[in-house]
C-alpha cells in the first residue's frame, strides 16, 4: 500500500493507510497511517457497525490536518473516542 | 492490532525474508481542500470487486491488476476473490463497508462531513511479492485516474 500512496500522493491525492498490523506498516511507511486495534482483515473495525467504522474513518481523517513531511502515524483508540 | 506471531508459519517465513519496499524521498502531497468540500476515494488491498468482474488469480509474484469499483456500487453485492490465507475474510465478506467503505463514506457525505465521493474506487489484491508491474503500471494508472476525476483524499485499505 506504500507504494500505491506514494502514486498518489506523486499527483496531489493526499492519503491516510488504516493499518491493522504495525510490523509491515513500519516498514513501509506510507505518508500518513493509523494503527487500529482490530485483526488482519478488518481495518474499518467490525462488519455491520457502522458508528464504529464511520469512527475510524473520522479518526483516520484527523491525520490530514497533520503538516508533514511524512510519515505521520496516529493510533485510533475506541476507548477514547465514545 | 495483528502481530508477526498471529501469522501462519508459511507466512511468518514470508515476512522475515521478504523486503519490503519503501520509497524514499516519500512524496508528500500539498495541502488541498478542507475535508467538508473534498472529493473522498478508497483504495483497498482485499480483492474485492463487482461479480461482473474476473476474479483476481494466484499467479507467480501475485496479480498486479487492480479492479474499478463505481461511485454507486453497493458493498453487499461486491465479491472478494484475494487468494491469501494470511488474514481472516469473514469480516469483509459479510461487510465489505470493512475495506470498500462506500456506505460510510455516503453518511459522511449526508451529514457535510467530505464533500463527495469520487467517482470510482479501486481495489487491488495484496500479497505481490514481484511489485516491479504495480510501481511501473498499476498503481500510476490508478492514481492518474483519480486525480483525473478530481479526487482530494484517498483512505487506503490493506488487509
Amino acid at each position: 500500500m506504500g507504494l500505491i500512496a506514494a502514486a498518489l500522493e506523486d499527483r496531489g491525492i493526499r492519503t491516510v493507510c488504516l493499518s491493522t498490523m504495525e510490523a509491515i506498516m513500519g516498514k513501509v511507511a506510507p505518508p500518513r497511517w493509523l494503527d487500529v486495534p482490530y485483526p488482519m482483515g478488518f481495518p474499518l473495525g467490525r462488519p455491520l457497525q457502522p458508528v464504529l467504522q464511520k469512527r475510524v474513518l473520522r479518526s483516520a481523517f484527523r491525520l490530514l490536518e497533520e503538516r508533514g513531511p511524512g510519515p505521520i502515524r496516529g493510533e485510533y483508540d475506541p476507548e477514547n473516542d465514545r | 492490532m495483528a502481530t508477526v506471531s498471529d501469522l501462519s508459519l508459511k507466512n511468518r517465513l514470508w515476512y522475515h525474508r521478504y523486503t519490503f519496499r519503501r520509497v524514499d524521498p516519500l512524496p508528500w502531497a500539498a495541502p488541498g481542500p478542507p475535508l467538508t468540500e473534498s472529493r473522498v476515494g478508497v483504495v483497498t488491498s482485499a480483492g474485492v470487486h463487482l461479480p461482473v468482474d474476473p476474479p483476481f488469480e494466484r499467479v507467480k509474484g501475485g496479480d498486479f491488476s487492480f479492479r474499478w469499483i463505481p461511485e454507486d456500487a453497493a458493498p453487499s453485492e461486491m465479491k472478494c476473490t484475494h487468494p491469501s490465507s494470511a488474514w481472516d475474510r469473514s469480516g469483509v465478506e459479510e461487510d465489505a463497508n470493512l475495506a470498500v467503505p462506500l456506505d460510510r463514506l455516503r453518511d459522511l457525505q449526508d451529514a457535510g462531513e467530505i464533500g463527495d465521493l469520487a467517482p470510482r474506487h479501486a481495489s487491488f489484491q495484496g500479497s505481490i511479492t514481484a511489485p516491479l508491474r504495480l510501481i511501473r503500471q498499476t498503481a500510476p494508472e490508478v492514481a492518474q485516474g483519480m486525480a483525473e476525476d478530481g479526487v482530494d483524499v484517498v483512505i487506503l485499505t490493506p488487509v
